[in-house]
């Protein structure tokens, strides 16, 4: 046992990092899934949003059809950024943090592990329960596969983003309302180019631009985001 | 083995315009036990936050097998077993689960009996419990399961023994006399009387004249 | 700290607070005069020497406020980024402070040069806002300002809060670029053929040089409030030292 605590490298070797990347991801999952309660806020949130445009705005069908695009992809973005608070803030809270940021393991694995187990149960499932409620601002059926495609590609690079400013503010004791003035900016690309890939598709123009642009966000954001996520984890537990 | 595992030099530390310590070097060797010292608000946590790596405001520099701790910074991780504050245990998952996402996260604990470990720390028969459901002792114990777990030289303790009964507390401090029989240093904070440990060398943060 | 040795030295005596306090103090007169100079003087030449524009007569001279403050809003993000940079990287601190005294002047260059445009905008396109790329950019941009402000006075701990600035600039710098494409393309998604106010094929000489000349003064008008706040954050980060009750005692 005694060679164990001399050598000066015993572990360095045993990076186990998909192992890491699917625990991680495991257990993520396992703790959403056993707070079943709050798992369907952000869907409840989305409907609603959706609800109060045809109330405040107007219930006819020409109007919001035209409105639809827009519509669902701001309150897809809204409904990800309000929960995205809770992504690190348990884990602050109960001193798990610690432990992960004093792993040997890289950091960046587990962050993305993290940000996947949150799209997943967000992000994921707001596009697709969209088509559903996209039929209630009678979107135009030819205008689904934009939808479905635009969302799927587009609310991971919200939920990176968004961990961005999760991570900055999670030794904020109330980090809400500022994650969204430090996020909402870096989302207007997103935007744009989502409603845009909708509204291509509703009018019968050809949408793989969109999606293009949009895939390459989404890679830029996984290449860049877990760094950025993982120094202001770094930051935040400092402080 | 001449050369001190931890070394810190002229460490400097403010919260809150308050100098908590100025100066302070000590070294840490193989096989030793360091208590550090002092009262509610000196500092003791925010010490071992920063040996651990976890706190970075502060000035002066680490050093891991004499190498600078910004250059060996994964390799020390990896020797390392922190226990803070918040024992870091999932209170909807079970102790079982707490551990195997420990074990993942590092790999210096060893992938061997998990109920084993459970086991030496009272919670046999708890280990498909959520941990919600146990009492503040018994999930500090789950964290510190992983002591019997850890292949780490390195362990940086606060208050390991808080809201353990006394037999738990005498069988951490014969874990702890085992370790460093092995070879492996301790650096801790605590309340209680150490007694069954051996040798302690202490480091009192009241007497580290800082507060001007 | 031996292998960070190949900076120049005037780098690592810039990291002391004492000596950077000095330097300002020494700067801040010539700036001042710089500034005065070329405010005076290009203020009045935009306004009364240069010629009117053929197509907006007079009005268009609000031009020579409205890009120089909207160039300095850009450049004085790029500096609170990098010297946020500076200071995560290299631990210096005056970095941090000078990114932290960075960030109020740009986002009121940013709010100058949003209210200019809206001016401007009435008597050319008829109404106070129009969502024109640049202004629609102008507004991103001291959007990031406020979230990065809002950041700062958040956290407690100023190191901690120089740092997650820090991050947060960085973050925003890289994504500016993405941001500004974007609002573009979307502008000519939805307004093919708008007037653009400052792209003139060519600008003739006698416009453009006075705004030359004004784009000088805001900058130099930059340096002297950032050396001005960077001696006010010295001596309030280093009031317990030495030299700081020295030189308040002999005052």
């Amino acid at each position: 046992m005694s060679d164990l605590y001399t050598n000066s490298g015993p572990v360095a070797g045993q990076l186990h990092i998909g192992r890491l990347f699917v625990a991680t991801l495991r257990r993520d999952l396992m703790l959403s899934l056993r707070r079943k309660s709050e798992l369907v806020n952000p869907l409840i949130f989305f409907l609603m949003v959706i609800t109060l445009f045809p109330l405040g705005v107007s219930p006819e069908s020409g109007f919001l059809s035209q409105l639809a695009p827009g519509v669902l992809w701001v309150a897809a973005l809204l409904a990800t950024l309000l929960s995205m608070d809770a992504l690190f803030r348990s884990d602050f809270e109960d001193g798990s943090l610690e432990q992960l940021l004093l792993s040997p393991q890289p950091l960046y694995v587990v962050v993305l592990a993290k940000v996947l187990a949150h799209w997943s149960l967000t992000g994921l499932a707001l596009t697709l329960v969209a088509p559903l409620i996209a039929v209630m601002l009678f979107l135009p059926a030819q205008g689904m596969p934009g939808l479905l495609l635009s969302l799927l590609l587009g609310t991971p690079t919200l939920s990176l983003f968004g961990a961005i400013g999760a991570a900055l503010t999670v030794g904020l004791r109330k980090g809400g309302v500022l994650i969204s003035l430090l996020v909402l900016p870096l989302y207007i690309p997103v935007l744009i180019f989502g409603s845009a890939a909708v509204q291509a598709a509703v009018t019968g123009l050809p949408v793989a631009g969109h999606l293009a642009l949009l895939g390459a966000l989404l890679a830029f954001g996984l290449v860049l985001a877990p760094l950025a996520i993982g120094a202001a984890l770094r930051i935040s537990v400092s402080g | 083995m001449s050369e001190p595992l931890l070394k810190a030099e002229k460490l400097f530390c403010e919260r809150d315009d308050r100098v908590l310590f100025d100066g302070l070097t000590f070294s840490v060797a193989a096989g030793e036990i360091v208590q550090i010292e002092g009262a509610n608000g000196s500092g003791k946590t925010t010490l071992l936050r920063i040996l651990s790596g976890l706190s970075r405001n502060y000035e002066g520099c680490l050093y891991w097998r004499g190498e600078a701790m910004e250059q060996v910074a994964e390799q020390y991780r990896s020797e390392l077993l922190f226990f803070g504050h918040q024992p870091g245990v999932k209170a909807l998952l079970t102790p079982e689960e707490n551990l195997r996402w420990y074990q993942a996260l590092h790999p210096s604990l060893e992938r061997g009996d998990l109920r084993f470990a459970l086991e030496q720390v009272g919670l046999r028969g708890f280990e498909d419990v959520p941990c919600h459901m146990l009492s503040a002792g018994q999930n500090r114990r789950v964290s510190l399961a992983r002591l019997y777990l850890s292949k780490a030289p390195l362990w940086i303790l606060d208050e390991p023994f808080t809201a353990i009964d006394k037999r738990g507390v005498a069988a951490k401090e014969a874990l702890i006399r085992q370790h460093v029989d092995r070879g492996g240093s301790v650096i801790l904070t605590t309340h209680q009387e150490l007694t069954a440990v051996g040798a302690v060398r202490s480091i009192n943060l009241d007497d580290q004249e800082g507060t001007r | 700290m031996a292998e960070k040795k190949w900076l120049p030295r005037w780098f690592y005596q810039l990291a002391s607070p004492r000596w950077c306090y000095q330097i300002c103090g020494k700067l801040l007169p010539w700036f001042t005069v710089a500034m005065l100079l070329l405010l005076v003087g290009g203020t009045a030449w935009s306004l009364a020497f240069a010629p009117a524009d053929y197509q907006q007569g007079n009005s268009f001279r609000i031009i020579y406020l409205h890009v120089p403050s909207a160039i300095l809003a850009q450049s004085c993000y790029m500096l609170m980024a990098v010297a946020g940079a500076i200071g995560l990287i290299w631990k210096m601190k005056i970095a941090d402070l000078v990114a932290k005294s960075c960030a109020p002047i740009g986002a009121s260059m940013a709010i100058l040069a949003l209210l200019t445009g809206a001016i401007w905008g009435k008597p050319t396109w008829g109404s106070w806002w129009v969502w024109d790329a640049r202004l629609t950019s102008m507004l991103v941009l001291f959007f990031l300002y406020l979230g990065v402000m809002a950041l700062n006075s958040a956290i407690e701990s100023e190191s901690t809060a120089a740092q997650a600035t820090a991050v947060l600039a960085l973050v925003g710098l890289v994504n500016i670029p993405i941001i500004k494409y974007s609002v573009e393309w979307w502008n000519t998604l939805h307004q093919p053929a708008t007037f653009k106010l400052t792209e003139k094929p060519a600008m003739p000489a006698e416009m453009w040089v006075p705004l030359l000349v004004m784009v000088i003064a805001f900058y130099c008008f930059f340096a002297v409030v950032l050396m001005m706040r960077l001696r006010n954050e010295i001596l309030r980060r280093e009031r317990r030292s030495g030299w700081v009750k020295e030189l308040l005692l002999s005052n």
